[in-house]
């Protein structure tokens, strides 16, 4: 690895550390309803919001069963609308290149997946959708998704809080909902689309330039609003592109600049959530361990993706490419990727696109190393080095919980965590929670790749076909949507059980955790005695690493072997005998 | 009080109202009085007629003209994308041969040499507008030859035209394909309007500079 490869790491992960501590100590006083610089502006604002949507219904507190039924309520609605503007988008305004709705299938998946923050596209949108669609269907729900996800982390939050006074109840949902876009989200858009413009991404009503090219030839030049979608589809950690190359194309992430700071929009609301949470529970050393533990596990998948990919393959030096960087040139694994990038810049968004479970990319994961690919792929896997909005800190506590269970058993005192205690309804909660997540993985890869309509969709064959279809349920399940994108999902089979597999992903560990929360909520708080295991340590970080990495990993490891980790022998195996240059 | 769903009913229209068309109207007003070029697809005109975006690769064919990278989709805007082959694949092998085998058999020297990456692969767009310094260094050899151009003055254009990474750090050095291809353009003109007696000389010095270039990127 480069020295300058090094410095580009670490410099992201000091900015994006830097500026998540403040954020996350703004955000925590907003859900506080303590004073923020913002307020006098928009006061009036939330006022009249509340006033339209009921000032009763914004007025009440509500306990898990009233917050989670708020929320799915809303979810449905809204992906409704999406699933109606997409099929009627032939008839809606806005539709400079008369595209036709799109069908049921995939009107389906593409509403479960923009409503759940996946983002998961089984369409090309230069060649699929409407401006008005990219707006209304697409852009709206990058909003809404992120902000769902967002507050129940934050009702969570109010669960667990030592001085809750207001009993079983999490808050208001609607209330909570309003803050987040009007304190977070719209501001931060509003101010950032018009940098990415300036750097070169388009935000435009003008659906098309027809271009004469300098040695003749015509070019037909998709436009529209791109930037502002660009904005919260990495802010909210969305991923959904505007065009099908995603983050890789010029006009969605013209610049190393644009990059850089799509990269770390990315990054600040999920790690700040950390800081909010250390605040709102009012324990910080917890929320340093907590943040600590994720971090470590980060920077090991930045250092392993941006050295996998720099080292190249066997079957590159094979070709006669340069593959060690310098004179001009980047060297390395450039199948994919973009020159403005270069390796560093790629493997960084990716990862961190995986890792914050946005799912854009600057670069194809399809056509990643073996070892570049799978870094992505068991960052899915565990859902919660860092996480997207919301639910990457829930599965981390989720993980905690097991693990102050766990240590408790072994040195024989009783498992609580932040004061209350951790017994059978809790536990029970979050296995459901954590067991959801590799049965709606593992089931559907095994079953697509027994059958014919799962395996005619595969672009690669042998275990990194494999690797699509186990990639492209991981990437559904932990509502990533980043793809191996060679397998075609645009089929009634992958179109509905991807679909699927999103909405239980989302709701089923959201709904788990809600409850999980609220009968923690409901209990007194013990006060801690010398009995009391510590779980604001380094040593329990260590072990809270240790639960994520053996839980995590044991489900997954046989699977990674026929996939991932076999291409890798048979990379170097294949290669290893073979001659020089032609 | 009001029945749940009336109130999911009504937040949604709110929410959508405010998010699906309230800002991106509102921000779409605010860019393109703002940066109307950028906002309008960075486009490049030539006596009124749109060439090109600077930021969309375009096909250049012959030894005349400086080649972006190979594009798994022709370099066609309206299906962007990339070839997606595994690291394993067999057809990405075949690919990167043919596309080698290819620039071979037009530049003989190139035989038995390493390539800089972005000259034969396929990039994660099929638009990539950019290709490495050495690509183009590399290019700017038989561009010069079949432009009848002396090789230094093509390698000082080429040289004006790397954009370096962002504070020299963020990203990697870079060459438009498009611009350099339009400036090139420009140098032909003028060239052949005052071309002299010194044209053989400054071509043999040039010459000579490029191989001093290729033992140290070798």
């Amino acid at each position: 690895m480069t020295a300058s490869a090094v410095w580009q790491i670490v410099l992201t992960l000091l900015v994006a550390g830097g500026l998540s501590i403040p954020l996350g100590h703004y955000i925590a006083r907003v859900f506080c309803n303590q004073k923020t610089f913002l307020d006098p502006i928009l006061d009036p604002v939330d006022a009249l919001i509340y006033r339209l949507i009921g000032r009763d219904a914004t007025g009440q507190a509500m306990n898990w069963r009233g917050y989670a039924a708020s929320m799915l309520w809303t979810n449905v609605l809204m992906g409704l609308v999406i699933y109606v503007l997409l099929s009627a988008q032939g008839h809606l305004p806005l539709n400079p290149l008369h595209f036709a709705g799109l069908n049921p299938f995939l009107a389906f998946n593409t509403a479960a997946s923009f409503i759940t923050n996946t983002n998961w596209q089984n369409y090309a949108g230069e060649s699929t959708l409407s401006l008005f669609s990219q707006m209304a269907a697409i852009t709206f729900p990058m909003f809404t998704s992120a902000a769902t996800g967002f507050v129940v982390a934050i009702a969570f939050f109010r669960a667990l809080s030592a001085n809750t006074s207001q009993g079983a109840n999490l808050g208001n949902f609607y209330r909570d909902f309003v803050r987040v876009l009007t304190r977070l989200l719209l501001p931060v858009c509003l101010v950032v689309t018009p940098i990415l413009v300036w750097q070169g991404s388009p935000d435009t009503l003008t659906g098309m330039v027809v271009a004469h090219g300098l040695q003749g030839g015509v070019q037909h030049i998709p436009l529209g609003p791109v930037a502002d979608l660009e904005a919260i589809k990495h802010l909210g950690t969305n991923g959904g592109g505007f065009y099908n190359a995603n983050s890789a194309h010029p006009f969605e992430n013209p610049t190393p600049l644009s990059n850089l700071i799509e990269t770390l929009l990315m990054m600040v609301t999920p790690m700040a959530l950390v800081v909010t949470f250390g605040r709102m529970v009012e324990n910080a050393r917890l929320a340093r361990v907590m943040y600590g533990v994720m971090a470590l596990m980060l920077v090991t998948a930045l250092f392993i993706a941006v050295g996998a990919e720099q080292a190249g393959t066997p079957l590159l030096t094979h070709a006669g490419i340069m593959q060690a960087p310098g004179h001009g040139q980047m060297g390395g694994n450039m199948v994919g990727k973009e020159v403005r990038f270069g390796i560093t810049q790629s493997a960084i968004f990716d990862t961190v696109s995986t890792a914050f479970t946005t799912g854009t990319v600057n670069s194809m994961l399809d056509s990643y190393t073996p070892m570049g690919g799978m870094v992505s792929l068991v960052q899915m896997m565990l859902n919660c080095v860092f996480g997207g909005k919301g639910v990457g800190v829930l599965n981390f506590l989720m993980y905690g919980i097991f693990a102050v269970f766990i240590a408790g058993l072994m040195v024989g005192r009783t498992p609580e965590f932040l004061g209350k205690k951790i017994e059978k309804r809790e536990i029970v909660l979050a296995s459901l929670a954590l067991l959801v997540h590799p049965i709606i993985i593992l089931i559907p890869t095994a079953w697509s790749l027994l059958a014919p309509y799962g395996v005619s969709s595969l672009g690669n064959s042998g275990s990194h076909g494999l690797s699509e279809v186990l990639y492209a349920f991981t990437s559904a399940a932990a509502n990533n949507g980043s793809a191996f994108a060679g397998l075609n999902g645009n089929t009634p089979w992958y179109n509905v059980t991807l679909g699927l597999v999103i909405l239980f992903g989302r709701y089923a560990s959201i709904i788990f955790m809600l409850a999980l929360g609220g009968s923690l909520a409901a209990k007194p708080a013990v006060s801690e005695t010398v009995g009391t295991l510590k779980t604001d340590t380094m040593l329990f970080g260590g072990f809270w690493l240790a639960t994520i990495v053996v839980v995590g990993a044991l489900t997954f490891f046989p699977v990674l072997v026929l996939g991932p980790i076999a291409e890798v022998f048979a990379l170097y195996a294949h290669h290893a005998t073979a001659g020089g240059l032609r | 009080m009001s029945h749940p769903l009336a109130t999911a009913l009504r937040f949604t229209l709110i929410t959508w109202l405010l998010c699906g068309l309230g800002y991106p109207l509102v921000e779409v007003a605010i860019n393109q009085v703002l940066f109307p070029a950028q906002a309008n697809g960075s486009l490049i005109r030539v006596q009124g007629r749109v060439i090109g975006s600077r930021l969309i690769e375009q096909a250049f064919t012959g030894p005349r003209w400086f080649h972006g990278r190979p594009s798994a989709v022709h370099m066609n805007p309206t299906q962007s994308g990339a070839s997606n082959l595994g690291p394993l694949s067999r057809r990405l092998a075949r690919h990167l041969a043919r596309r080698r085998a290819r620039l071979v058999a037009q530049h003989p020297s190139l035989a038995g040499r390493r390539l800089p990456a972005d000259m034969i692969t396929s990039s994660g767009s099929g638009l990539d507008p950019d290709i490495s310094p050495a690509n183009a260094y590399l290019q700017a050899r038989w561009v010069a030859r079949a432009r009848d151009v002396p090789l230094a003055r093509l390698r000082a254009l080429v040289g004006r035209h790397i954009q370096g990474p962002w504070l020299g750090l963020f990203g990697q050095a870079r060459v438009n394909v498009l611009a350099l291809n339009l400036a090139l353009s420009r140098v032909g003109h003028t060239r052949r309007a005052r071309m002299g007696m010194d044209r053989p000389e400054r071509g043999h010095r040039g010459r000579r500079s490029v191989r001093g270039h290729e033992r140290t990127s070798g």
